[in-house]
């Protein structure tokens, strides 16, 4: 069963700079899940603290930015360094086939989940056949 | 470099959009690696102090249940495994997020106290504390004065 809707509900904002008060941002990696009732937005974004995470949703744009604070001491020298780390930011659009009163986030383990519920003319719906008499 | 990778195993499945890379890249904000994958997931930093080595990998979604670490003939390994959403009735929109198993090795540059190794797992955020054996450990040498 397929629960894809023709078009996309929620997609990425192309903005050129993100506008973060400390500079740069970490893009954190997304998975957008659809169900019959729900789009999902799955977020990785390690080493954030739940009070740190800032999540906006304003004309139909939903903003999320995560403070990660600092783990290393500032002259730490490191045998190998394969990652850096640093606040999280992204932003997406959200059409209007979701019901934004609805939307609402959860976070455990470095994930961040944003559950964004269809409006219900959004949903998919049976059709009842009634007997022609 | 201390660490020599020795078998960078059976990587996570990196499913990425190409946009995303060619927005990422243009407008310069993916400094974090896309390496990873390249050395091996997870990706590592390493660092040390006078009485330890630290190990930290970005792990999020992982429960502790599902991963793996050991310590044997001066390697660390972590192994572990990554759970999709992926079922009945759910589509996939953008699939970013690697999953599945992964198995990183290091050799270690010191011989460790493998016995007191200590691992925790705090916000996706892994970190192995490695306690030097006492033959690593730094030594004053006592200059003694020539008769």
């Amino acid at each position: 069963m397929t629960t894809e809707t023709k078009e996309p509900q929620v997609q990425e904002t192309q903005t050129a700079e993100q506008p973060t008060k400390s500079g740069l941002a970490y893009r954190p990696n997304v998975d957008i899940l659809e169900t019959e009732n729900e789009l999902t937005l799955v977020m990785d974004v390690p080493g954030v603290e739940r009070d740190s995470l800032d999540i906006d949703f304003a004309e139909g744009v939903l903003t999320v930015q995560a403070r990660v604070a600092q783990r290393y001491a500032a002259n730490q020298r490191f045998l190998l360094r394969e990652y850096g780390i640093g606040s999280f930011y992204r932003s997406f659009q959200v059409g209007e086939q979701i019901d934004v009163n609805g939307i609402s986030a959860e976070y455990a383990d470095g994930v961040l989940r944003i559950h964004l519920p269809k409006a219900e003319a959004a949903k998919p719906r049976k059709i009842a056949v009634s007997v022609a008499s | 470099m201390v660490l020599r990778r020795l078998n960078t195993g059976s990587p996570v499945a990196q499913l990425r959009n190409e946009m995303d890379w060619l927005v990422q890249d243009f407008f310069g904000r993916g400094s974090r690696p896309v390496a990873p994958t390249a050395a091996g997931f997870p990706a590592l930093n390493v660092w040390e102090d006078g009485d330890s080595l630290f190990a930290e990998a970005e792990l999020p979604g992982v429960k502790s249940e599902d991963l793996d670490i050991s310590v044997m003939a001066g390697d660390l390994t972590i192994q572990g495994r990554r759970s999709t959403m992926a079922g009945e009735g759910v589509a996939f929109h953008r699939q970013e997020r690697g999953a599945g198993q992964f198995n990183r090795v290091v050799r270690l540059p010191f011989e460790v106290d493998a016995q007191r190794v200590e691992a925790s797992l705090r916000d996706g955020v892994l970190l192995v504390k490695l306690p030097k054996a006492e033959s690593a450990k730094p030594k004053k040498i006592a200059i003694r004065a020539a008769e």
